[in-house]
């Protein structure tokens, strides 16, 4: 599988690892621009890891673009299918109001914009994916972990992958035209990917629920974020469980009193055992929020 | 020393020349869409070249100093004046405690620039002073300026060349604009999503700027782009131009549903599923922030080596600016 490499106008290399989305293409991403982070050569601006790509930013007056090139291409021989390469991460808990009263006023707002006038984005979701109810989709999605693919889009918006196989994967259409609105931190869904926003504004992603999780915080009044004004990193995994209005609100409080936290703890990730046994891995990865 | 607001004008934000290194995380460069004449204003009053200004859209706001300073005005055809007479435009000129700075309305271009003797002195934020409002950060309170609000301006930290009124940018460095324009393109990305038929109207069309054009991106109509056929790869959705959500270079252009391209600018969403088939030249960025709705534009392809080439021009022309202005 060899990756296509493409500029990006005069400062811009773009590479695209895979043309479909799998957690090895994501896993390759991954280990390549971790690698190029470590070798950082004079005049790289940005490194931006993505789904099945990633891009970097360069500056053309201070670093060769064919020998960066050269560079990046040698990276992607040395890394191979990444399957060897162990990750360090943070497992994640992101508790979810799912069928909450502002995504539901939301979108019965823009219904005309929907593949289903006549139903809401779950109960669409829930019937072209084969669940027999939408409690059913519910504990789908949120019975197995996601792993974070790519940070990006707005300012700290995790896009995540379902940590499962293929023929077990939710996919849903984006809106037919974009919504001009989204509630803050939306538990949303384009494609395969599920998504929370992490501003309020437009977006063309099923809603399913939100969070009372602040997952970005300019002000970096929280204590998640004292280091940074971004919670994600690519490479996070999320379990997201599903709570009810009184915990919603009670979580509410807390953010508002500025105590609340979002559970986590260290773990490392390696890609073959979990391809090898996702089952059995994600209940592995799991206990060490229990 | 501050600046009352007045009159905020359109969308008056707090610029400079913007941050790196926070792409990754959905954090834009920001900073002046003009760079150039971001350059030229901070030379004018005797500011390091990428110090913070105003970057006023379409309609200039109204501005009251409190203390005595050298003012310039760049970028767009808006006549400034003080105390409702005219000043000239490229030229640095002195206000008084208590004069008011306006505009009159805009003959050409589409974002002027606003530089101060010392600077609008905001915090600095991830290394910059530049507002970006999608993420509420940087600039003033991460937002375009309102009416009442009171900003700050530095002691400066410009080189230490004298400050002076009536400092002039020479005729043949200063930007001007037509209804016409040419922007300089590298294609890629996934241009091989295109038809050689979808590509040449690309390159063959000239579109026609559309009113959504802001500081993320530039909307262009003028045609739709023939795609190859196609297995949608999983997980990009079914329009022949969804692709696996993917980063967006600044300056790309992408093609949702193959019609009317946008140009993402310097507040971009980093990322998205759109298909992108080609990117803007950095240089030529500042032609696209000084395009008004209805500018009649050609996307003109030139490769790597060129767009080299153009960079060094650019750099050239960088440098006779800071002679003229030493």
């Amino acid at each position: 599988m060899s990756a296509r490499y493409s500029w990006g106008g005069d400062e811009f290399v773009f590479v695209e690892l895979a043309e479909e989305m799998s957690l090895q293409a994501n896993f390759r991403a991954m280990a390549i621009t971790n690698a190029l982070r470590e070798q950082r050569p004079d005049g790289l601006v940005d490194i931006c890891p993505a789904n099945a790509s990633y891009q970097v930013r360069y500056d053309p007056d201070v670093l060769d673009p064919h020998a960066l090139m050269a560079q990046l291409q040698e990276l992607e021989e040395q890394v191979g299918d990444a399957s060897d390469v162990a990750l360090p991460t943070r497992v994640l808990e992101i508790p979810v109001l799912y069928r909450d009263p502002w995504t539901t006023e939301t979108l019965m707002r823009f219904r005309d914009r929907h593949q289903d006038p006549d139903g809401t984005d779950i109960s669409y979701a829930a019937r072209i994916n084969g669940y027999a109810s939408e409690d059913e989709f519910i504990a789908a999605h949120s019975g197995s972990p996601w792993f974070t693919s790519m940070v990006g889009f707005v300012a700290g918006l995790p896009f995540k992958y379902q940590m499962v196989p293929r023929d077990r994967q939710i996919v849903v259409p984006k809106y037919l035209r974009p919504r001009t609105d989204t509630p803050k931190q939306t538990v949303g869904y384009g494609g395969c990917f599920s998504c929370i926003y992490s501003v309020r504004g437009a977006g063309g992603y099923q809603m399913f629920g939100i969070t009372a999780a602040p997952i970005y915080d300019p002000t970096q009044s929280l204590p998640d974020f004292t280091d940074f004004m971004v919670f994600f990193r690519p490479g996070d995994i999320v379990k997201f469980r599903p709570i009810d209005r009184d915990e919603y609100d009670a979580q509410l409080a807390e953010v508002e009193a500025g105590t609340f936290r979002i559970r986590q703890a260290p773990v490392e990730f390696a890609l073959a055992p979990f391809l090898d046994d996702p089952d059995g891995y994600n209940a592995r990865l799991l206990e060490v929020l229990a | 020393m501050t600046i009352e607001v007045r009159k905020p004008g359109l969308s008056t934000t707090v610029q400079d020349a913007g941050r790196t290194g926070y792409y990754d995380l959905g954090i834009p460069p920001s900073g002046a869409l003009d760079q150039y004449s971001l350059r030229a204003a901070n030379l004018l009053v005797g500011n390091a070249e990428g110090d913070a200004v105003l970057e006023c859209v379409y309609m200039g706001p109204e501005l009251v100093f409190t203390a005595a300073a050298v003012v310039a005005v760049t970028g767009a055809a808006m006549v400034p004046k003080v105390n409702g007479e005219e000043r000239p435009q490229w030229e640095s000129f002195a206000v008084d405690a208590g004069d008011v700075l306006s505009f009159a309305y805009l003959t050409g271009g589409a974002r002027a620039y606003v530089a101060v003797s010392g600077g609008v002195d905001v915090p600095v934020v991830l290394g910059s002073r530049s507002t970006y409002g999608l993420g509420a950060l940087g600039g003033f309170s991460g937002r375009p300026l309102a009416a009442g609000d009171v900003l700050p301006v530095g002691s400066g930290s410009g080189p230490g060349s004298e400050v002076v009124a009536g400092r002039s940018v020479p005729a043949d460095l200063r930007t001007t604009y037509s209804k016409d324009v040419e922007v300089r393109v590298m294609m890629g990305l996934y241009d091989h999503r295109l038809t050689a038929g979808g590509r040449a109207t690309f390159l063959d069309t000239t579109w026609k700027l559309t009113p959504v054009a802001d500081r993320i991106g530039f909307r262009y109509s003028g045609a739709e782009l023939e795609t190859v056929d196609r297995e949608p790869p999983f997980g990009a959705g079914q329009d022949p131009s969804n692709i696996v959500d993917a980063p967006y270079p600044i300056g790309s252009i992408q093609v949702p549903g193959s019609v009317e391209p946008i140009v993402l600018h310097r507040d971009a969403v980093s990322g998205g599923g759109y298909m992108m088939v080609a990117t803007v030249l950095s240089g030529d960025l500042d032609v696209v922030a000084q395009s008004a709705p209805g500018t009649r534009t050609r996307f003109v392809e030139v490769d790597l080596d060129g767009a080299l080439a153009l960079r060094a021009e650019r750099r050239a022309r960088d440098g006779r600016l800071r002679e003229a202005l030493a």
